[in-house]
C-alpha cells in the first residue's frame, strides 16, 4: 500500500504527460496550443529521471555515496572544490547548453515539429541524458580525468588519439558551422552588424574595468556591460534608419567572413581578460537569462503553432536540408537529444567539484533533460512563427528565387501559403530590409522570440527590438565560443604538431602560438567561406558534417561506457549504453555513407561533384556556378568534405574495433579489470571541511 | 516548511544563485578557498581575492593547468 501510494503522483504524471504527447501527435487540420508540447516534455522529463536515472543510478553503475569524490581527495580551493549540487547544476547546464539545442530544433521544423519533438524527448531520456550521466561518473571515478585519457586508459593509446584526433577536427567544423550562423544573421543587415560589432568595444572596457578600476567585481561590470549592450541594440536602430551610417555597417556574407577571419585571429591572440573572459561573462549571463525569459514567454503567451505536425518534407528532398527522416532528422538535430560534446564538458570541470557520486545523476542526467528543454522551446518558436515565413527564412535563393514575389508563388505553390506582402512586412517588422535567405536557424528563432516575446513586454512596437536582442544573445555566445574554441583548437594543434617540430610546443613563444592560432583560424575559416559562397546556402552543407561528427563523439562516449560496464563486470547492464550507441552508430554510418555515395547530388558530395566534372568536360557551365573556375571550386569542395566524412567513419568504426576487443577480453577475465581510483570512504574529508 | 525557516530559506536560495552565476564564469567561492587553506595549509598565505580572481581567470582559459599539493 504504502509503495503503491509512493507511485501514484508519478502515475499521474505519467497520464498527463501520456495524454499531452497524444494532443500533440494526433491532432491533425487544427493548430495545437504550444502548452501541450511543453507539458508532454516536462512530463517525460519527469517520469525519465525519477524511473530510469534512478534505475541508473543503482542497478546499471552502484553508484555509491560514502566513496570519497576527487573534489574531497584533491581539495585545492580553486579546481577541485566540493560545490553544493545546485549551484553545481547551474555551472554545468551554462556549460553544455550552446548554440546547438538552438539551432537544430530549427532546421528539423521543416519536416513538421512532431519528428522532431520525438527525437529530441526519446534521444535525451535513452541517449544524451543517458551519456552525460555515465561519463561523468566515469570521470569522477577517475580523479576527473579527461575524455581522451579515459579513452586512452580503458581502451588503449591508439583509440585514445584517434579520438582525439577526432574530437580536434570536429572543433573546426564547429567554429565553421557556428561562425556561418553570425554570417547568415548579419549579412545585410546594418542593425545586426552594429550591435554585434559594439560588444567588442563594450567587452574591452569591461576588460579594462575588471583589470584596473575595480578588479574582480563581476557583478557589477556585468550590469554595466547589460546595460551597455541594451543601448547598443537601440544604437544599432538609429543606426539602421540613418542612411550614411546604415551604409557604413552593411555588409555582404563574404566582406563579414573575412571579418569574422580577422577577429577570430586576434581575439585568440590577444590577453584574455581583455576580451574573450568579459565576454563570456555577458554571453553567460545572457544566455541564462533568455532561456528564462523564452520559458516565461511561452508559458504566458501559449503561442498556437502554426507549422504542420508533419510537412511533405518528411518523405526527404526538403528545402532547408536534403535527405531523409531517417537519417538526416537524428543528426540534425544533435544538442537537445544527444550531443558528443556534452562528453567532454562531462570529463571536464564538473567531476572536479561533485560532493558526493550520487549526485552525478542529478547534475549529469538532469543537467541534459533541462538543455533538452531549451531544444523544445527552440522548437517551440520555431513552429509558432507562419510557416510561409520560415520557408522563406530558410529556403537558398537557388530554391525561391530572391524577391519576395518570387519566394511567395514558390512556397504557396508548396502549399505553404503565403504572400510577397507578407513577406515584406515580416522583414519591417523586425527592422530588416529583407528575411529572404536567412538560413541557420539563429534568424528564424530570433523573429520566434519576437513573436513571443513582443507579447509579453512592449506590443508591436518593440518586435524589432527583441528581433535584434535576439540575434544579439546568439551572435554573443556564438563569438565567445568562436574565440575560445580557437584558443583550445589552438593548443591541442600545438600539442599535435609539437610531436614532429618542439619548437611548436612552446605555447609561452609568440611565433609558435601566432603560426598554431594562424592554422587553427585559416582551417574553420576555409570551411566558413566554402559555406558563405555555397549557393545552396552552405548550412545544407556544413550542417550535416557537425551533426554527423557530434553524433559520432557521442556514439565513441557511449562506446566508452560500454566498456567500462564490461570492466566493472556489470554487462548485464550494458544495453543501457549499448543501445544508445548502436542507434547512434546506425544514424551516423548510414548518414556518411550517404553524405559520400548517395546518387542523388543534392544529398551525395560525389555525385554533386560528378555533376560538375561532366559540366567541366563537356565545357557546360553547371548552374548556380557561373564561371568555370567555380566549378572547379565546388568540385574541389565537394571532394574535401566526401574525404572529411571518409575520416569520421574511419574514427568511429576503429574506435568500435577497439570497443569490442575491450569487452571480449573483459568478459574473459573473471575479476573486475576496471582503472578506478581505489575506495577511500567519505567520512573522515566531510567532517574536516 | 515552518514559517521561521523562510528567512533561512531564502538566504540559501540567494547565496547558491550567487555562487552558481560565479561559478558559471569559472569563479569558484572565495570563501570556500579561504577556510581550505586555513584547514590545510595554514603556514601559506592564502592569495587576496584579486590574486584569486587573476588566478582562476588564467585558469579558465590559459594552458598548463596548475595543481595544489
Amino acid at each position: 500500500m504504502q509503495t503503491l501510494r509512493r507511485h501514484l503522483v508519478w502515475l499521474a504524471v505519467a497520464v498527463l504527460g501520456a495524454f499531452a504527447l497524444a494532443t500533440v501527435a494526433l491532432t491533425r487540420g487544427e493548430s495545437v496550443n504550444a502548452l501541450w508540447v511543453v507539458t508532454a516534455a516536462v512530463c517525460t522529463y519527469l517520469i525519465a529521471y525519477r524511473y530510469y536515472s534512478l534505475f541508473i543510478a543503482d542497478r546499471v553503475l552502484g553508484l555509491d555515496g560514502t566513496r570519497m569524490t576527487p573534489a574531497y581527495r584533491h581539495n585545492d580551493g580553486l579546481d577541485y572544490v566540493p560545490t553544493d549540487r545546485n549551484v553545481l547544476f547551474g555551472h554545468h547546464f551554462a556549460a553544455i547548453a550552446g548554440a546547438g539545442p538552438l539551432v537544430g530544433p530549427v532546421l528539423a521544423a521543416q519536416m513538421g515539429y512532431l519528428p522532431g519533438l520525438l527525437w529530441v524527448l526519446a534521444g535525451v531520456v535513452f541517449a544524451g541524458a543517458v551519456q552525460d550521466f555515465i561519463i561523468l561518473f566515469i570521470s569522477t571515478r577517475r580523479d576527473g580525468r579527461s575524455l581522451g585519457d579515459l579513452v586512452k586508459q580503458e581502451m588503449g593509446a591508439v583509440p585514445g588519439m584517434i579520438a582525439l584526433f577526432g574530437t580536434f577536427m570536429i572543433m573546426i567544423i564547429i567554429l565553421a558551422v557556428l561562425a556561418l550562423i553570425v554570417v547568415k544573421a548579419l549579412a545585410e543587415s546594418p542593425w545586426g552588424t552594429f550591435t554585434v560589432a559594439a560588444t567588442i568595444p563594450v567587452a574591452v572596457f569591461m576588460g579594462v574595468y575588471l583589470r584596473y578600476i575595480r578588479p574582480g567585481r563581476i557583478g557589477e561590470v556585468s550590469v554595466i556591460g547589460f546595460v551597455l549592450l541594451m543601448a547598443a541594440i537601440f544604437g544599432g536602430q538609429a543606426v539602421s534608419e540613418h542612411p550614411a551610417w546604415a551604409a557604413l555597417f552593411t555588409f555582404d556574407g563574404k566582406a563579414l567572413t573575412w571579418m569574422l577571419i580577422g577577429y577570430g585571429f586576434v581575439a585568440a591572440s590577444l590577453p584574455v581578460w581583455l576580451l574573450l573572459a568579459p565576454r563570456d561573462y555577458l554571453s553567460t549571463f545572457l544566455k541564462i537569462g533568455t532561456i528564462i525569459a523564452l520559458a516565461l514567454g511561452i508559458v504566458y503567451v501559449m503561442p498556437q503553432l502554426q507549422m504542420p505536425a508533419l510537412t511533405q518534407f518528411a518523405q526527404g528532398n526538403g528545402p532547408v536540408w536534403s535527405g531523409s527522416l531517417f537519417p538526416f532528422l537524428f543528426i540534425t538535430i544533435a544538442c537537445g537529444a544527444v550531443s558528443g560534446f556534452h562528453a567532454l564538458i562531462s570529463s571536464g570541470t564538473t567531476p572536479k567539484m561533485l560532493d558526493n557520486e550520487r549526485n552525478a545523476r542529478f547534475i549529469g542526467y538532469g543537467g541534459m533533460l533541462a538543455e533538452s528543454f531549451v531544444a523544445v522551446m527552440a522548437l517551440v518558436a520555431a513552429s509558432c512563427i507562419e510557416p510561409g515565413v520560415y520557408f522563406a527564412m530558410n529556403s537558398p535563393a537557388a530554391l525561391v528565387g530572391s524577391t519576395a514575389q518570387q519566394a511567395a508563388q514558390t512556397i504557396s505553390g508548396w502549399g505553404f501559403v503565403v504572400t510577397p506582402e507578407m513577406l515584406v512586412q515580416t522583414a519591417k517588422d523586425v527592422g530588416e530590409s529583407t528575411i529572404l535567405g536567412r538560413a541557420g536557424g539563429a534568424p528564424t528563432l530570433a523573429v520566434g522570440m519576437a513573436h513571443i516575446l513582443h507579447q509579453v513586454i512592449g506590443g508591436q512596437a518593440m518586435m524589432a527590438f527583441w528581433y535584434h536582442f535576439a540575434i544579439l544573445f546568439e551572435a554573443l555566445f556564438i563569438l565567445t565560443a568562436v574565440d575560445a574554441g580557437t584558443r583550445a583548437g589552438r593548443f591541442m594543434l600545438q600539442d599535435l604538431l609539437g610531436s614532429f617540430v618542439p619548437a611548436l610546443k612552446r605555447t609561452d613563444s609568440l611565433p609558435a602560438n601566432l603560426f598554431a592560432t594562424a592554422l587553427c583560424v585559416a582551417a574553420w575559416g576555409y570551411f566558413l567561406y566554402q559555406g558563405v559562397v555555397d549557393p545552396l546556402g552552405g548550412i545544407n552543407t556544413l550542417w550535416p558534417l557537425f551533426g554527423i561528427s557530434n553524433q559520432m563523439l557521442a556514439a565513441v562516449a557511449l562506446m566508452l561506457g560500454v566498456v567500462v560496464l564490461f570492466r566493472m563486470k556489470r554487462e548485464r547492464y550494458a544495453w543501457v549504453a549499448v543501445a544508445p550507441a548502436v542507434w547512434l552508430l546506425a544514424c551516423t554510418l548510414t548518414a556518411g555513407w550517404q553524405k559520400i555515395f548517395s546518387p542523388d547530388p543534392k544529398v551525395g558530395f560525389l555525385s554533386h561533384a560528378a555533376k560538375y566534372t561532366e559540366g567541366l568536360a563537356g565545357g557546360v557551365l553547371v548552374a548556380p556556378a557561373k564561371t568555370p573556375e567555380a566549378m572547379a571550386r565546388i568540385v574541389f569542395n565537394d571532394r574535401l568534405d566526401a574525404a572529411l566524412c571518409t575520416l569520421f567513419i574511419f574514427v568511429v568504426l576503429s574506435v568500435l574495433v577497439y570497443t569490442v576487443r575491450a569487452c571480449l577480453a573483459a568478459r574473459a577475465a573473471h575479476r573486475p579489470t576496471v582503472h578506478e581510483t581505489p575506495y577511500e570512504p567519505m567520512g573522515a574529508a566531510v567532517g574536516a571541511r | 516548511m515552518k514559517l521561521a525557516a523562510l528567512p533561512e530559506t531564502g538566504r540559501y536560495i540567494a547565496r547558491s544563485v550567487r555562487q552558481s552565476l560565479r561559478l558559471m564564469v569559472g569563479l569558484p567561492d572565495y570563501d570556500a578557498y579561504l577556510s581550505h587553506m586555513a584547514a590545510t595549509h595554514p603556514e601559506r598565505a592564502p592569495m587576496s581575492y584579486e590574486a584569486f580572481f587573476r588566478e582562476r581567470l588564467e585558469a579558465r582559459y590559459g594552458a598548463g593547468k596548475g595543481r595544489c599539493c
